[in-house]
C-alpha cells in the first residue's frame, strides 16, 4: 500500500500536470530540450530529481518499476529511488529488465533488449549538449535553432588530433531523426547503438537544468561522427569474469590489495540471469539452483 | 446539483495517471488508438476529450473552444473541472473542437523557432477513429501505421514546418489516437 500522507507518486496533481504536457512536447519534438518548472524532490540534486518527477509524471498503480545506478539494482541512489515510489505510489518492483514496464536510470541502458510499452526514464545532469562549447543559454538554444552544430564536430575533430582518435566516451553526443544534436546522459558510448529505433519510449528529465527531452519508440538517432573516424561503441577488450558474456558492457573491479582484478558485466540483473542459466566466466562460480 | 459539477474524476491522482499513460502512449506511437475513462462530461464533449482535458489542463493553460463545443455546458463544466481560462484562436495553448470547426489552422500558435514546446495542442472530436486510412510514418512507428485522419494535406503542411507545428489528439467516444507534428502522412 502507499503512503497516504503523500498524494500518488508524491508530487501534486499541478505539477504532473505541468511535467505531464512537457512530457508531450518533447515526445512531438524528439531531442529538442523542453523547458519544465523542477520542483524540490525529498532528495537532493545529483539523485537523479529530473528522473524521478518524470517517472513520477509517467507511473500509474499498474506499473512494474526497476531502478539502476549505472546498471546495478542495489546501489544506494538505486534502492531510495525504488523505495521512494513504493512508498508514495504502491508500485511493484524487480530487478528483472523483462519484467519492468518502467526503468529509471542512471548512466546505463540494459543489455537486455526492451520492448514496445516500455519506458526507460534516464537521469540527466547536463542535459546541454553544447553547454560546454558555449555556457549562454540564450546562444546554444539559437544554435539549436540554426542548426549550428559546426563547433560540436570541431571538439570532436580536435579529439582525433590530439588523440588519434575520439576521446569522449560517456555523454557522447548524437543527432535525432537528422535535426537535434542531444546530450545522451552520461552512457557509456558502448550504449548508443542502443538508444536507435528502440521499440521502447525513452524520457530525459534533468532537474537542476528543468529540462525534460524524450526519443519515442523507432526514432532514428545517429552518434556523430566523422567520414574518415567512423563512430566505435568502445568496451573493454574482456569476456565477463563471472559469466563469460563477450557483448556486454564491463566495470573493472579490485578484488584485492595485490592488484588483482576482475571484469564484469555491469549490468547486475544481466549478469545474474546469465549465471543462473548455467553460464560461467573464468572466475565465475557454478550457481547452485536451490542451493543456499 | 447543477450539472457542471458532475462527471468529473472521482480519483484524480490513479484515473489521470491512467489518462495519462495512455495519452503518452498514443502520441509516443502514431496510430495506436486506446481507451480514456474516468469522466461524464456534457455533450457534445465526447469521454475521451473529457478525460483529456481534466488530465492536461488547469488554469496555467489558455483553452480554445470551437463551434457547437463553445457551448454553456462544456463551458461551464470546464470552468469547474478544470479551470481553464477560455480564450481566442491565438492564445489556445489548447484548442478543442471538430476538424471543420477548428479551421482554418494557420490561427493557432506553432511555436517559436528557439521554443518549438510553445505550440497548441488541438483536441479534434471525431465522428469515427479507426487504425486505417492514411499512411503515417516516423518517430513511434517502426514502419507505417494507418489512421482515419480527417484530411491529408493539412497534416503535410503540418510537418514541413517541422520542429514547430501543431500536435493532435483525436477523440471518439471513449477512443483517443494522437499525431505529433513530427509524422510524415500520405494519402492512402
Ligand atoms: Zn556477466
Amino acid at each position: 500500500m502507499s503512503d497516504q500522507a503523500y498524494n500518488f507518486a508524491y508530487l501534486d496533481e499541478q505539477t504532473k500536470r505541468m511535467i505531464r504536457r512537457a512530457i508531450l512536447k518533447g515526445v512531438a519534438v524528439p531531442g529538442y530540450q523542453v523547458p519544465f518548472a523542477s520542483r524540490e524532490m525529498p532528495m537532493p540534486y545529483g539523485w537523479g530529481t529530473g528522473g524521478v518527477q518524470v517517472t513520477a509524471a509517467c507511473l500509474t498503480p499498474d506499473d512494474t518499476l526497476k531502478v539502476i545506478d549505472q546498471g546495478a539494482d542495489d546501489t544506494t541512489n538505486a534502492v531510495s529511488i525504488r523505495k521512494f515510489f513504493q512508498r508514495t505510489a504502491g508500485v511493484a518492483v524487480t530487478e528483472a529488465t523483462a519484467d519492468a514496464t518502467l526503468i529509471q536510470t542512471r548512466h546505463r541502458i540494459p543489455e537486455a533488449a526492451l520492448t514496445t510499452g516500455q519506458i526507460l526514464v534516464y537521469q540527466v545532469p547536463i542535459p546541454e549538449p553544447l553547454r560546454f562549447l558555449e555556457p549562454r543559454e540564450t546562444e546554444t538554444r539559437k544554435m539549436h535553432e540554426l542548426e549550428e552544430y559546426g563547433l560540436i564536430h570541431v571538439k570532436l575533430y580536435e579529439d582525433i588530433a590530439r588523440h588519434g582518435t575520439i576521446a569522449t566516451s560517456y555523454a557522447y553526443p548524437v543527432k535525432v531523426e537528422g535535426r537535434y544534436v542531444m546530450d545522451p546522459s552520461p552512457i557509456p558510448k558502448f550504449d548508443n547503438p542502443k538508444l536507435s529505433n528502440s521499440p521502447a519510449l525513452q524520457l530525459f528529465g534533468a532537474g537542476r537544468e528543468q529540462r525534460i527531452y524524450a526519443l519515442p519508440p523507432f526514432t532514428h538517432v545517429v552518434s556523430l561522427d566523422f567520414d574518415d573516424h567512423p563512430f566505435e561503441p568502445s568496451k573493454a577488450p574482456h569476456d565477463c569474469d563471472l559469466c563469460g558474456a563477450g557483448e556486454s558492457y564491463l566495470d573493472e573491479v579490485i578484488t584485492d590489495d595485490q592488484g588483482g582484478r576482475m571484469f564484469v558485466c555491469s549490468d547486475t540483473d544481466f549478469c545474474r540471469t546469465r549465471c543462473e542459466a548455467g553460464h560461467l566466466g573464468a572466475l565465475g562460480v557454478p550457481v547452485l539452483k536451490g542451493g543456499a | 446539483m447543477n450539472d457542471a459539477l458532475l462527471g468529473g474524476f472521482v480519483d484524480a491522482a490513479v484515473q489521470s495517471s491512467h489518462a495519462f499513460r495512455a495519452a503518452l502512449t498514443v502520441l509516443s506511437q502514431p496510430g495506436e488508438i486506446r481507451e480514456l475513462h474516468g469522466a461524464v462530461p456534457p455533450a457534445p464533449l465526447s469521454v475521451a476529450a473529457g478525460v483529456l482535458l481534466l488530465t492536461l489542463c488547469d488554469g496555467t493553460t489558455p483553452l480554445h473552444l470551437a463551434g457547437a463545443y463553445d457551448c454553456a455546458s462544456v463551458r461551464d463544466w470546464i470552468t469547474f473541472h478544470c479551470g481553464a481560462p477560455l480564450v481566442s484562436v491565438e492564445a489556445a495553448v489548447f484548442a478543442l473542437g471538430d476538424w471543420v470547426a477548428l479551421q482554418p489552422l494557420g490561427q493557432f500558435a506553432i511555436g517559436l523557432p528557439d521554443y518549438p514546446d510553445r505550440a497548441v495542442t488541438l483536441i479534434v472530436e471525431m465522428p469515427a477513429l479507426e487504425a486505417k486510412g492514411a499512411v503515417l510514418r516516423g518517430p513511434g512507428i517502426a514502419d507505417a501505421a494507418y489512421l482515419s485522419l480527417p484530411e491529408v494535406a493539412a497534416f503535410q503542411a503540418n510537418r514541413a514546418l517541422f520542429p514547430l507545428g501543431f500536435d493532435c489528439f483525436f477523440t471518439c467516444g471513449a477512443k483517443v489516437a494522437a499525431l505529433p507534428r513530427s509524422t510524415h502522412v500520405e494519402a492512402v
